[in-house]
């Protein structure tokens, strides 16, 4: 298996920039996940790790050898791709072998492999069977066969669960990431859902028009956003952002938010203008004597908790509170911040301030 | 708006059930989600609330009245389908205003373009009024599909799915209005899904379908802490509930075939050590994919919490939930 590193990558199509400067490493045996909206470049990213397309400039290299160059089929990495692209006149067992048969691999090798991928797949039983009559699962599980049995330094997954219905999706990545458990194979996956990112994933990278808005660990993206863009991106509810014009200056551990004062994280940096506080849902509770009021707009009950909106002086916002504490639409009531847990951004840059909260995760970003 | 009742209601195809013996009364002004999987009955009890189908026995009852002799215009119900179905070649306004110029109503214009400026104001497409419908988006589209029942003032609102075919953003975002429609309009709605985070936030009452049979009606709450079954328990939750021997911990009531432990059931730290096969990070909560005793089971943990793969942790249930051999609740 191999490590990936990406240095200043780009493409352009004619005038439009499709990816625009991105570095980045994959380790060896990670499951990394390139998140976005649709059209914010992981897909263009990917298909130039794999050589489908060609970079405009920067450098791809695998193990260490720059592949910028080289075609997709001197790369050695399998791509899987939504819509599982299997023979439909070819049984399970020569789908998967195929790949190996056009290789002129020998027969007796090609036989202790297939045992090998259709019983970490679980497919022994199907072999024999036409593709043409199996269930979602089965036909992704053979698409995957085919994948893995080239042993190849890499996989490239462009939403191979985005065909699926819900619950189903939900098996299929917990299938599939302990299928990576087993074989720790390097592994890029391209998606747009933030939760099957955060699920899956061991980092993820978040782009946005061709842009790499943050890298790293989930929680590390999820707790120390380092742009609006992330902050909203990542989590469900999205992180709140009550908006107040004032100023920051290093050291400080307070923000005046109109008249009330708000203990932050000690910040590291000076600000001065207008300025946004973002704080997950998770970190606001309601108590009946908070300083800073604001009314309940509505509730909905999760079972393990409930979401509170609320309108507040800066802005609705919506905290993540018991299932058993009462609030009631109408109501005012006073809210508490989770000080350690605050960002500040810049609201015209959407860029976060230095702060002991998120030293060291800025710059690395 | 009105009250609708079903009384032991039945429809086969052949020999498929579509529903069973369905005897259910959504009240005036509720927001009632009928919640299954995929084939248990649901768009079938739309489809005969509507008089698309025929029951083979039973009856619907609106304000008190039989309807089952009315045709599906005479029995003014509005539905909205999963897949919207506008009209390509008109404008999002004439869409909206179609229902209201059948010669059913004979509508006076004047009162058309009042419910037009409401409805779009409701769902917020004032802007778009003069688009033609294809240069919609696809949530403008689901919008604009919901708009045109809202028009018009049925005595309910049958909703198929609406927002199954949308992104997760938008699914958030429209489940959000939904509900907000709803109590402004005070309108009463029968809602389909297979989703239980739409049934949990926008329901007044969850009726869970099994095989054609209503199995409970009740407040989300009340399906969610006190289910009859563990097939209605899993239905709620997420992650999904538990279901381990129901002697693994010792002390199960008599009759206990399986016990239920959603993850607010479970203590850490004492009772029955696992092991941590997988940490999943999702930022509000960390998900802790175990072993224990040979069977897999899920907990949930705060992200500041350390713990790693191949840990182990000890747990123990908290006021479970216990089932016998039928799957029934026993109480």
């Amino acid at each position: 298996m191999a490590e990936i590193v990406i240095e200043n990558l780009r493409k352009n199509y004619g005038d439009f920039t499709a990816v625009q400067s991105s570095s980045f490493k994959v380790d060896d045996g990670d499951f990394f996940m390139l998140l976005g909206p649709s059209g914010c470049g992981k897909t263009t990213t990917m298909r130039m790790i794999a050589g489908l397309e060609m970079p405009t400039s920067g450098q791809i290299y695998i193990d260490g050898e720059d592949v910028s160059g080289k075609p997709a089929a001197d790369r050695d990495i399998a791509f899987v791709f939504q819509m599982f692209a299997l023979y439909p006149h070819l049984n399970v067992r020569n789908n998967i072998i195929y790949p190996l048969k056009s290789e002129g691999m020998p027969r007796a090798q090609i036989k202790a492999k297939l045992a090998e991928v259709s019983k970490i797949l679980g497919i022994e039983d199907i072999l024999q069977r036409p593709v043409s009559g199996l269930s979602g699962g089965d036909r992704q599980r053979v698409a995957l066969g085919r994948a893995i049995v080239r042993d190849p330094k890499a996989f490239m997954m462009d939403e191979p669960l985005g065909a699926l219905d819900v619950e189903f999706r939900e098996r299929m990545a917990e299938e599939l990431r302990a299928l990576h458990d087993r074989m720790n194979a390097t592994t890029v996956y391209v998606t747009h859902d933030q939760l099957e990112a955060m699920q899956m994933g061991d980092k993820i990278v978040v782009m946005n028009h061709g842009v790499i808005e943050q890298f790293g660990a989930p929680q590390i993206i999820y707790d120390k956003p380092a742009t609006m863009f992330v902050a909203d991106f990542i989590g469900s509810p999205s992180m709140n952002f009550l908006h107040f014009a004032g100023k920051v200056s290093a050291n400080d551990t307070r923000v005046l938010l109109g008249d009330h004062a708000v203990e932050v994280p000690r910040q590291l940096a000076a600000y001065e203008g207008d300025l946004v506080l973002g704080i997950r849902p998770e970190h606001i509770t309601l108590s009946d004597d908070g300083a800073y009021r604001a009314e309940v707009l509505a509730s909905e009950y999760l079972g393990t908790n409930q979401i509170v909106t609320l309108n507040t002086a800066h802005g609705q916002v919506k905290a993540r509170i018991r299932a058993d504490q009462s609030a009631n639409a109408g109501e005012t009531v006073g809210l508490e911040f989770d000080s350690g847990r605050i960002t500040l951004f810049a609201e015209q840059s959407e860029k976060a301030i230095l702060s002991y909260l998120n030293e060291g995760v800025l710059e690395g970003g | 708006m009105a009250e609708v009742v079903l009384e032991n209601l039945s429809k086969s195809f052949g020999a498929t059930v579509g529903v069973e013996h369905v005897t259910m009364t959504i009240p005036d002004g509720a927001f009632v989600v009928l919640l299954g999987p995929t084939g248990v009955g649901k768009t079938t009890t739309l489809r005969l609330i509507a008089g698309l189908e025929k029951p083979d026995q039973g009856d619907v009852r609106v304000n008190g009245q039989s309807v089952l002799a009315l045709n599906p215009a005479q029995r003014n119900v509005t539905m909205v389908f999963q897949q919207y179905s506008l009209y390509p070649h008109l404008s999002v306004r004439e869409n909206l205003a179609f229902p209201l110029r059948s010669p059913l109503l004979k509508t006076p214009q004047e009162e058309i373009n009042h419910k037009i400026r409401n409805v779009a104001e409701v769902l917020r497409i004032e802007h778009k009024l003069n688009n033609k419908v294809t240069e919609l988006s696809g949530g403008e589209m689901q919008r604009v599909a919901i708009g045109r029942a809202l028009v018009r003032d049925p005595s309910i609102y049958l909703m198929d799915e609406p927002l199954s075919s949308l992104d997760a953003k938008l699914r958030d975002e429209l489940r959000v209005e939904l509900k907000r429609i709803h109590q402004s309009l005070g309108a009463t709605l029968l809602y389909v899904t297979h989703n239980q985070i739409e049934a949990m936030t926008m329901a007044t009452h969850v009726g869970v379908l099994q095989n054609g049979k209503l199995v409970q009606f009740g407040s989300p709450r009340e399906i969610y802490e006190n289910p009859v079954s563990q097939y209605v328990a899993e239905r709620l939750g997420s992650p999904r509930i538990n279901v381990l021997p129901a002697d693994l911990f010792g002390n199960a009531p008599k009759g206990a075939k399986t016990i239920g432990l959603r993850t607010e059931h479970i203590v850490q730290g004492s009772g029955i050590e696992g092991r941590i096969n997988r940490v999943e990070h999702l930022g509000d909560h960390t998900r802790l994919h175990m072993s224990l005793a040979g069977h897999n089971m899920i907990a949930v943990m705060d992200p500041q919490n350390p713990a790693s793969h191949g840990d182990t942790l000890a747990i123990s249930p908290q006021n479970p939930l216990y089932f016998d051999a039928d799957g029934i609740r026993i109480l």
